[in-house]
């Protein structure tokens, strides 16, 4: 068996019983990252950094004085700024960055550590659900379906790190989800993505979206995964006053703990018209599994459901139209010169941002302007709190929800892509999820007729991630995912 | 006070309201560690939060919010213990994150007043509606290079205070006396420096005119005035301007004007149709503010005593109504003065307890009953804040560029004050001997025997001089005993002169006339 088909959970056992050093494992996913660059997933490789961090950890490894991640090599979202290396967003309005300071989360991860690939690609401003409004060009996923050479999108916005995760071209990766941006992906390339409560990782350093959204979390092979990087990630931070001052307990205890007697919810409003069949089975066959092992399950409505896609499309483009204001060509980044200050604004903005944050901007900027504010900014802020109302009633009744991530597997490069609507759909699932600042993890559960990976959701309550891991890894257990992707089989 | 402007259809009113930028007293900017110190080399005290590079995070500073509280409190207002930050979004090159973090629907300090106290001695109430805390912008340069702006970060950032009164204010005169006040009772807080030269209070004057007890007219907003005496003119301009609006037959343009101190006038910068939509929306960056009630209450139990009063006090312990105003306009100058009065009651020769039960009084007087004879004690020791000395020190640290409240307390002020109220001294003396007393660092008496400046109530030498001088202009005498009683001034000056100006004015007018009188 290959040093990279291991888990973090295996690499960490044997690292430890020296079966094989830090720098070899280092060296095994530096020659799998530059066999995957097909795939677009990385935009910067850091290779040196990479060797220079294993051979710290492989001094700790040697006198036993190792530290929980130390040797795991992570692929970095590229929305987390990293010192001295660039981070550009996937927009060109960032070429060129580099910051002078390092984002908690992956500053958390080293400092427990781990060791750093490289930068992953990502949508632009991680606005996007195929990765394929990166500045840098489409990500492709390494799956393909039967009998179709096509590529397909990795899903969005953290596709290069699950396209990265999934091909074993690192061993675990971070993302950010604001719809649906760990989860989906995840689900798209056959991977566990774990979005966390909101307020469990801390924002500083990553580049914002949408602020009352945005979640860093873990993409990995399996959820034991989730669980260790989770615990590495998370924490409270001065710098972020909405980061929760909450105590991280050890999430991997909670994998593999029985789940009798729990209750899961089954929400009666996620089953869509015109939803394929085989997602509505994957789902049956999770609430089966979850049966088998113990829980029971009771339906629940989540009423305001057919409202959540409108209502995050109208507070996260409000959100991203205030955060992204900061691009204006004058400090660092892009700088189209003008003959007026407002001409040196619009040149670098048009010209910096690519069609959909444009749009984004757009859309943000008109329902926060006079007149419409209450109409949309306010509307929507009230029907988030009936969401979360929403969620809150249901967990009297249970103890986590169960939902397929999203309603369709991959699709290939170029569909979609006319039409943002359909492409917003990909996020119906997972949104309310965030507009609730809940916890929510997608697991690998079943292929699609045409071989493609498909995922289901996991929703816990607020803080509540160790029941959600719990319940993930039961599913996991039962599902025995163990295809591979078409690009790992050629490969290997 | 007639604040009624007369046109040529009559008398309008003027109606004023003023939003004060109050920068905050803070080591720290109000959502980032960086340095607040006026005059730095540009862009030295700008963090990766001011300069608002990607995925920095603003954290509230907390000493801000207690400034502002304690403003809040100064200011007799309603503390709001839940407040909201928003974001009021607008390009500029100095604005760092597109956008400036404030309050825009729930300020964290409500209703309050500040009572104006008017130079013909009466008091009005002026109605504050909010205070509010902000971030400031950064500078724009544009006089650095004939093409280019440069921009300044180091006051990106840095917490202000908004507040914003109601449109009490009926004069330029007391938009003056609104902006002195609100001046002192800040630095008496010590939560602004509210030096409007070094920009960090700066005046924003919202101004209409209507017929007296008619509706409001449309107003006119006059955008960063920097001194009190350019906000009264801007004022007085303002007022001239939308009456002879009016009176020819025209409207006034709800806009905003800029004022040009060199030549006097306010000018348009923008009008309505121009103006910026902010797009205001809470910031989801930082939580809403919530405060702790009896945290409030001990910072309101904290509080220093504020001008109010103080003046009230002073009054109480014998201060001249006259002089009370300019004492208590600054705190230190307020305290200076008030050790001179405990100096005094010192000095007086009372019993241990008698000083320490006087002392008491002067720092509570409606707490302590005094005997009326130590009550006339106390009340005599504030000879020192004699409207003629308070007037000379201040002209003299003018004149000499020094602190009021330094001068004050070099200065031997109780032993003048002695000299003077014994009538040593004359009033017209006093100037020269806080002169020689600032120059030399002498006390009053030593002075006065020195240069032999004792007032002459020795009523034989003034006859004498008196009989010299009447001897002398014999012809006078007979002009000014013929009718020509304006003579008498003369008299008195040559006799003034002759005792090189020693003599009690009042004696000598005494003598004068019966002498005359023959």
């Amino acid at each position: 068996m290959s040093l990279n088909a291991l888990t973090i959970a295996e690499t960490r056992d044997r690292l430890r019983r020296k079966e094989f050093t830090a720098r070899e494992l280092a060296e095994a996913y530096i020659r799998a990252m530059e066999a995957a660059r097909p795939l677009n997933a990385y935009l910067v490789e850091t290779p040196e950094r990479a060797l220079a961090a294993a051979a710290q950890s492989d001094a700790r490894l040697q006198k036993d004085e190792a530290l929980p991640l130390d040797g795991v090599p992570v692929a970095v979202k590229d929305l987390f700024c990293t010192e001295g290396v660039e981070t550009t967003a996937g927009s060109r309005i960032l070429g060129g960055f580099v910051p002078p300071y390092e984002s908690t989360v992956t500053a958390n991860l080293w400092r427990n550590g781990a060791l750093m690939l490289g930068k992953v690609n990502l949508d632009e401003f991680a606005m996007g659900s195929a990765t394929i409004t990166s500045a840098r060009g489409p990500t492709e996923n390494p799956w393909r379906r039967k009998g179709d050479n096509r590529p397909l999108v990795p899903g969005g916005s953290s596709g290069g790190s699950a396209s990265a995760v999934a091909v074993h071209a690192a061993l675990a990766a971070t993302g950010t989800d604001t719809g649906g941006s760990i989860r989906q992906p995840a689900s798209f390339c056959g991977i566990v993505g774990l979005k966390p409560t909101y307020g469990r990782c801390s924002r500083w350093g990553i580049v914002a979206f949408a602020s009352s959204l945005d979640q860093a979390g873990p993409m990995t092979r399996d959820v034991r995964d989730a669980a260790i990087m989770l615990k590495a990630m998370a924490g409270h931070d001065p710098k972020d006053s909405t980061s929760a001052p909450v105590p991280v307990p050890d999430f991997e205890k909670a994998v593999g703990q029985s789940i009798k007697g729990l209750r899961i919810g089954i929400p009666k409003e996620y089953r869509l018209d015109g939803m394929p069949k085989e997602i509505d089975a994957l789902w049956q066959r999770g609430i089966d599994w979850l049966t088998a092992a113990g829980a029971t399950t009771v339906v629940i409505s989540l009423k305001m459901t057919p409202y959540a896609l409108a209502t995050y499309y109208i507070i996260a483009p409000a959100e991203a139209s205030s955060n992204l204001a900061r691009y204006d060509g004058v400090r660092f980044g892009l700088r189209v010169p003008g003959e007026t200050l407002d001409e040196m604004y619009e040149n670098t903005r048009g010209q910096g941002f690519g069609a959909e944050v444009r749009r984004r901007v757009l859309i943000g900027t008109y329902v926060l302007s006079a007149g419409y504010y209450d109409a949309y900014y306010l509307k929507a802020q009230k029907v988030r709190t009936l969401i979360a109302r929403d969620f809150d009633e249901a967990f009297k009744t249970c103890d986590a929800i169960l939902t397929p991530t999203a309603p369709s597997a991959a699709f290939a490069i170029g569909d979609k892509m006319d039409d943002p609507i359909a492409m917003y759909l990909n996020d119906v699932f997972t949104v309310p999820v965030n507009l609730a600042g809940l916890p929510g993890i997608s697991v690998p559960a079943g292929l699609s007729a045409d071989g493609l990976p498909l995922g289901l959701q996991v929703i816990g309550k607020a803080f509540d991630e160790e029941t959600t891991l719990r319940v993930a890894a039961v599913l996991e257990d039962a599902a025995g995912f163990e295809a591979v992707p078409a690009f790992l089989a050629g490969a290997a | 006070m007639s604040a009624l402007v007369k046109g040529h259809t009559g008398e309008w009113e003027v109606v004023i309201g003023l939003e004060v930028h109050a920068q905050v007293i803070s080591k720290a900017k109000l959502f980032s560690g960086a340095a607040t110190d006026f005059g730095a080399e540009p862009n030295t005290q700008v963090s990766t939060v001011d300069a608002a590079f990607p995925g920095m995070l603003p954290v509230l500073n907390g000493f801000c919010v207690e400034q502002a509280v304690k403003t809040g409190l100064g200011l007799d207002a309603e503390i709001n213990l839940q407040s909201v930050f928003d974001r009021k979004n607008y390009f500029y090159a100095d604005l760092p994150a597109g956008y400036q973090i404030s309050q825009f629907s729930r300020p964290v300090v409500g209703r309050g007043k500040i009572v104006l106290d008017l130079p013909d001695g009466t008091a009005r109430e002026i109605g504050i509606t909010r205070l509010h805390l902000e971030q400031d912008a950064g500078k724009s340069l544009h006089d650095q290079h004939p093409s280019k702006t440069y921009v300044d970060l180091n006051r990106a950032g840095v917490a202000l205070m908004e507040i914003v009164s109601e449109p009490d204010l009926r004069s330029a005169e007391e938009a003056g006396a609104y902006l002195r006040k609100l001046r002192s009772i800040l630095r008496y807080l010590g939560t602004c420096d509210a030096n409007m030269e070094e920009g960090n209070l700066r005046c924003d004057c919202n101004v209409s005119v209507r017929k007296p007890g008619g509706a409001l007219g449309t107003r006119c907003e006059i955008k960063n005035v920097n001194s009190i005496r350019f906000v009264m003119q801007a004022i007085e301009y303002e007022a001239r301007r939308q009456i002879e609006v009016i009176e020819k037959g025209g409207a006034v343009v709800q806009e905003t004007r800029l004022f040009d101190s060199g030549k006097g006038v306010t000018r348009s910068m923008r009008t309505k149709e121009e103006s910026h939509d902010y797009r205001y929306f809470p910031d989801p960056d930082l939580l809403p503010l919530t405060l702790d009630a009896a945290w409030v209450e001990k910072l309101r139990k904290s509080l220093p005593e504020l001008p109010d009063a103080k003046k009230q006090r002073f009054l109480a312990i014998g201060v001249s109504g006259n002089i009370v105003n300019s004492l208590i306009e600054e705190r230190e100058v307020a305290d200076a003065f008030e050790d001179e009065i405990k100096k005094r009651i010192s000095q007086k020769g009372l019993s241990p307890e008698e000083t320490k039960s006087a002392v008491e009084f002067v720092q509570s007087p409606d707490q302590r009953q005094l005997s009326p004879s130590l009550l006339t004690a106390v009340t005599s020791s504030s000879g020192a804040t004699s409207s003629t000395i308070v007037n000379f020190v201040f002209a003299v640290a003018n004149a000499r560029k020094e602190d009021r409240a330094t001068l004050v307390r070099r200065l031997d002020l109780s032993g003048l004050g002695d000299l003077q109220d014994r009538k040593v001294i004359s009033g017209r003396m006093v100037r020269e001997i806080v002169e020689e007393m600032a120059d030399t660092k002498k006390d009053a008496a030593t002075i006065v025997a020195e240069k032999g400046l004792k007032q002459v109530t020795d009523t034989g030498a003034i006859e004498a001089a008196i009989d010299a001088i009447l001897a002398r202009e014999s012809a006078k005498v007979a002009e000014y005993r013929a009718g020509k009683e304006k003579l008498l001034a003369y008299f008195v000056g040559q006799v003034m002169k002759a005792t090189q100006g020693k003599a009690n004015p009042a004696l000598v007018n005494e003598l004068l006339k019966k002498k005359l009188a023959g």
